[in-house]
């Protein structure tokens, strides 16, 4: 006989629901879906996007990834100082944490010089090298305050800085070093002036300010400098003169490495070191001098033996040292955990670390609103 | 620019002017979380053209909208990295201070310390 309560039963009947039957992805496939492997020939499971629905029927359905970003997103900061930050971010693609760093290195703007006008250059360094190397100087300005410079533009206070640097070493002397710190703000902008073409019209200089910059509010109290003072430009032997100025504009790192706002921005996954089962006594002290890191540590068992522990793994660069070793491979795990990215950014001194990271992340915000405007 | 077919919506490419990997492979994972997109890819035709192309296969919704979603939704997801990035770093900085405050409190103990030993040698040699 079927009774009414068999009925409902059949009909709630799901086998994944049965207490027994383990929910979620199993163990082997978790961490192929949550780890790289680095193997020799080639790291193994890169992949991160799979497509919607790729481990659906094993019950490890990871599509509405999307929803469990905002709970489970997290950034952890290590160290940030005025130049550098490390900070740790955890759950998410390697897609956005490839994309800032691309933005950090290619398309956040800054301030660099772009024209350099040579009035008078005697020394050893010809011109065009002189002023590459000039253009290369960070300086240490918030890009934010300036405009682009467009082409039909004239240079105003708004969207050129101008520096000035006339150098001389005189006869008899010793030679110079020709420091950044020679270099020198004109707040006035250019001093040159331009040839005139009437006689009697009035000579205008090169830029065309309508007001001292240390006037405006955000530089009233806070002149613009260099980022660092100490960088050698030229050395001058006695008699040689160099007088030039620079005019520096807004810009971004994909037209020119001289705007990008960071020495360098870099992340890596976090990697993680997991022995199988017990390394003790002579191997022990194998497996800690293998690591040219140190990643490893010996700890005392108490009965006098010794056994290897992991005690520093986020050292480890995966340089797979410890897995040379035959016996030692059998112990060893190395893995990288695919959604935790230890992330590193240097400024060049216009802007803080930080502020260059959330700089990043608007800037992906803004092609996003682009191609939603387009579209619509 | 869109380049589909008029009777049928849902494959469609798009071009997208001055972008590159940067944007394309953000959006490319926001479509393969989608489980409406059968297929999303992107590919930039020639290193020296500055745009590059997302293909959007879906089995029925218009192509079109299933990108302007996740654009939306990748949109959010920044705003969302701001937000926590922020609050991380300020939380950072506030605990940086404390941690030097500490330190100075305890330098100053120290000095304190060393001045009243000083102090009180001083005092013994002239009980002596």
């Amino acid at each position: 006989m079927v009774t009414e309560e068999d009925k409902i039963f059949a009909k709630n009947f799901n086998i994944d629901q049965l207490p027994d039957v383990p929910a979620g992805l199993p163990p082997h496939l978790k961490l192929k879906q949550s780890r790289v492997v680095p193997k020799n020939v080639a790291p193994l499971n890169t992949d991160s996007a799979i497509y919607s629905g790729g481990y659906v029927t094993t019950g490890g359905e990871e599509s509405v990834k999307v929803e469990s970003f905002y709970e489970n997103f997290k950034v952890d900061v290590i160290s940030c100082t005025e130049t550098d930050i490390e900070f740790d971010m955890v759950g998410i693609d390697s897609s956005f944490a490839n994309a800032f760093r691309r933005i950090l290195i290619a398309e956040v703007p800054s301030m660099a010089i772009e024209k350099v006008l040579i009035a008078n250059n005697t020394s050893l360094v010809i011109d065009e090298v002189l002023a590459h190397r000039i253009g290369l100087i960070p300086i240490a300005v918030d890009p934010r305050l300036f405009e682009y410079l467009s082409e039909n533009d004239q240079p105003n206070e708004k969207n050129t800085i101008v520096f000035k640097l006339h150098v001389k070493c005189p006869k008899g002397e010793s030679r110079l070093k020709v420091l950044t710190s020679e270099l020198q703000w004109l707040p006035n902008g250019s001093e040159f002036l331009k040839e005139a073409k009437g006689s009697n019209a009035k000579p205008k200089t090169y830029t065309s300010f309508s007001c001292s910059q240390d006037s405006l509010p955000e530089f009233a109290d806070n002149p613009i400098t260099l980022s660092h003072l100490d960088i050698l430009i030229a050395k001058l032997s006695p008699g040689q003169e160099i007088e030039l100025e620079a005019h520096a504009v807004k810009g971004i790192g994909k037209t020119h490495a001289k705007w990008s706002p960071v020495g360098t921005a870099w992340y890596r996954m976090l990697p993680e070191v997991v022995l199988k089962g017990e390394v003790e006594d002579e191997l022990a002290e194998r497996l800690v001098k293998a690591c040219p890191q140190k990643v490893f540590d010996i700890e005392d068992m108490g009965n006098g033996g010794k056994r290897a522990t992991v005690a520093q793994p986020r050292k480890c660069t995966l340089c797979k040292e410890c897995v040379r070793d035959d016996e030692l491979v059998d112990f060893v795990d190395l893995r990288s955990v695919k959604d935790h990215f230890i992330y590193n950014i240097e400024s060049t001194g216009s802007l803080p670390p930080d502020v260059l990271f959330t700089e990043a992340v608007k800037i992906l915000e803004n092609k996003c609103e682009r191609v939603l405007a387009a579209l619509s | 620019m869109e380049h589909g077919s008029f009777t049928n919506n849902s494959h469609a490419s798009f071009t997208l002017a001055e972008e590159d990997h940067t944007l394309a492979n953000a959006v490319r994972f926001m479509l393969n979380q989608d489980p409406r997109v059968t297929l999303a890819g992107y590919s930039i035709p020639h290193p020296s053209l500055d745009r590059v192309n997302i293909r959007v296969q879906t089995t029925g919704d218009p192509a079109r909208e299933v990108l302007k979603d996740a654009c939306q939704e990748l949109m959010l997801m920044n705003r969302h990295v701001r937000s926590v990035f922020d609050k991380a770093v300020a939380e950072f900085k506030v605990e940086q201070a404390r941690l030097k405050a500490e330190e100075e409190e305890r330098e100053k103990a120290k000095e304190e310390l060393k001045k009243q030993r000083e102090q009180l040698e001083s005092m013994d040699i002239e009980g002596n």
